[in-house]
């Protein structure tokens, strides 16, 4: 259970993943945001406003995958750092993940790293295909990440430069 | 080494590297840090003494509130070093018991 | 004699300054180190809340932003290095600055005082290396000092897991993060950035001992039952030179105390905490409150309860004008949506209890 784990169950990620065939059509992103506190900046950093206007800042935010493109401003702009960019089109075997990094140092391209799961456990390898760091983003940077599709929807933290370096 | 030298979010601008005595011994700091965060680089983590038992104490809450830090500085007794700033040349001693106000005089 | 003297130059205190000089009064804020900012200039993470509060933006950055706006406004004067000492009917303040004792009167005082770390018993609680939450913020974020090599974190409230968080980017191991109550008390967005990076969050477990000779060596954690007494056999020890108490936070009300204002036990909010009406003004009529001294919260409602406390001393002062009514207007209903969800239901609670 999240509120004792800090982990999200597979029934809650059920709830915020988007349906297969939006999957299929390219980049989209993940809000892994469940619980109802004062926060609204995914929704206002969102260009296409593909993250809803919040009536109430306590919501939990609205969102509409076909309006995403998987730009991933919101990944950087999420204070919770919760939300992630699936693009399962990348490749026939991979999966291409967005996820927020604020550690040193930051992986650069071509970089292998490991792939770790929610609960901290390591999963496997990564390939890192583009660093995401500009002013705009206030240092928390966007890693692409490509791994093998089973991983797709389990990595969302990765380690760089040595096993216990977070 | 306890200095944080690289830094996702931060850009720690130290002052100039200064030397300072601690207990007979010299070591080195930055203008402008604290006392006990110089102190604390330096590998050094007991402060002082309890008065009573005689305990090992360090600081505790970093902002002057619960006066577990207490040291002598510059002859001076009951400063609380997690506030007070290092400058260069300044004594450090530690400080036995509850420290004797008459040296101030 | 000022119009406003605000003694605390947090978040509260930051923006309660603001709020007063930016309608014409003058002002003196006063902090008792030698830089403003309070807690913000430690909080290296984005903020939540809505853009109004600076939401998305670090708290270190907040902290530059109020404290240019603060000094640029020539009808604020700061005094930095100075402790508020005494504050009197007569509308005096005695303070101390630079090691000399001195006075000063004004027409209304904001206690923007903030709050300090609790401490926990247990055994060994005195030992070199067990060290607020706070203060391990200090020494990595301000001086750039981390305050061990392998931490156990006690508390799993924002704070236990914001601090934690920030003792990985200093690049120190968190073993573990043990909190008391049977689930994570601080926001879950927070707890799943720590899981993700590899730190255990046990829940229903707590410090039993710490031990070491000189300093920290080790801790004795154990499992808690449901009536939270110690399950015995759960005993494990961890090894570690940093014990972190995140434990929750006490207002500073010492001030308020000797002023005499009038005082209520609230443990939704912290502790004892003076009875203010919705300008934030106490039962004394020259002492307003704001921020955790107030009721212990978040960086953002320390920042709208300032505004709020130094626009209505404003208007207490005789400025009026539909502008003036508006900013209260705006600032009373930031306050409400930051504490309308689940989260704020025990804010709510409290602040129903020190309502004059």
């Amino acid at each position: 259970m999240l509120k004792k784990t800090g982990v999200a169950t597979p029934e809650e990620l059920a709830n915020v993943l988007p349906s297969e065939g939006r999957l299929n059509r390219g980049a989209v992103a993940v809000l892994e945001c469940f619980q109802n506190i004062p926060c609204n900046p995914c929704a206002t950093s969102c260009p296409r406003h593909a993250i809803q206007e919040f009536v109430d800042i306590n919501d939990i935010p609205s969102f509409d995958g076909d309006l995403c493109n998987g730009c991933a401003i919101c990944v950087a702009n999420c204070p919770g750092l919760a939300i992630f960019v699936i693009d399962e089109t990348y490749s026939p075997d991979e999966t291409l993940v967005k996820l927020p990094y604020e550690f040193t140092p930051l992986p650069a391209s071509g970089d292998v790293v490991v792939a770790v799961s929610r609960a901290g456990d390591e999963i496997g390898h990564a390939r890192v295909v583009r660093v995401q760091n500009p002013p705009v983003f206030d240092r928390t940077a966007v890693v692409h990440v490509a791994v093998p599709k089973a991983l797709g929807h389990e990595i969302r933290f990765i380690k760089a430069g040595g096993p216990s370096r977070a | 080494m306890l200095r944080i030298s690289e830094h996702p979010i931060l850009t720690f601008k130290h002052g100039q590297q200064v030397a300072f005595r601690y207990d007979g011994q010299e070591l080195v700091g930055y203008e402008g840090e604290t006392i006990a965060a110089a102190l604390h680089a330096a590998g050094v983590k007991v402060l002082r003494k309890s008065t009573v038992l005689h305990r090992p104490r360090g600081f505790f809450c970093a902002i002057g509130t619960c006066s577990s830090c207490l040291m002598k500085v510059n002859g001076e007794p009951n400063v609380r070093v997690c506030v007070e700033k290092l400058k260069a040349g300044m004594v450090i001693e530690t400080q036995q018991g509850k420290g004797d106000l008459r040296e101030d005089v | 004699m000022f119009d406003v003297c605000i003694i605390g130059g947090g978040p509260a205190g930051l923006k309660a300054a603001i709020a007063a000089g930016s309608q014409g009064l003058s002002v003196v804020l006063m902090d008792d180190a030698d830089h403003l900012g309070g807690q913000l200039v430690k909080q290296t993470h984005m903020f939540f809340g809505s853009e109004q509060q600076r939401a998305g933006a670090r708290g270190v950055n907040i902290a530059k932003e109020l404290v240019e706006q603060v000094t640029s406004l020539v009808n604020v004067e700061v005094v930095l290095c100075t402790t508020a000492l005494g504050l009197y009917d007569d509308l005096v303040l005695t303070y101390e600055t630079e090691g000399s004792y001195r006075k000063l009167s004004a027409k209304k005082f904001i206690v923007a005082t903030g709050a300090s770390e609790r401490m926990l018993t247990f055994p060994g609680n005195d030992l070199p290396g067990v060290y607020g939450a706070g203060a391990v913020q200090t020494l990595m974020n301000v001086y750039g000092v981390k305050p061990g090599n392998r931490v156990l974190m006690v508390g799993a409230g924002n704070i236990g897991l914001i601090v934690s968080y920030q003792l990985l980017q200093a690049g120190v191991e968190v073993i573990a993060i043990v909190e008391g109550g049977p689930s994570i008390g601080g926001y879950l967005v927070h707890a799943s950035k720590v899981r993700r990076a590899g730190v255990p969050i046990l829940t229903s477990h707590t410090i039993k001992e710490a031990v070491g000779v000189n300093c920290v060596e080790g801790a004795i954690v154990c499992e808690l039952d449901s009536q939270w007494q110690p399950k015995s056999g759960t005993e494990q020890r961890i090894d570690a030179d940093v014990i972190c108490l995140a434990v929750g936070l006490s207002p500073l009300t010492d001030i308020l105390w000797q002023a005499e204002c009038e005082m209520v036990f609230v443990p939704e909010l912290g502790g004892n905490v003076a009875y203010r009406d919705s300008n934030m003004c106490t039962s004394k009529p020259h002492i307003y409150v704001a921020g955790d001294v107030a009721g212990v919260e978040e960086a953002s409602s320390a920042m709208v309860e300032g505004e709020l406390a130094g626009l209505c001393a404003a208007k207490s002062l005789g400025v009026s004008g539909a502008h003036l009514t508006l900013q209260i207007t705006s600032a009373r209903s930031q306050l409400e949506e930051l504490r309308s969800g689940p989260v704020g239901d025990k804010i709510r609670a409290g602040l129903l209890q020190a309502h004059r």
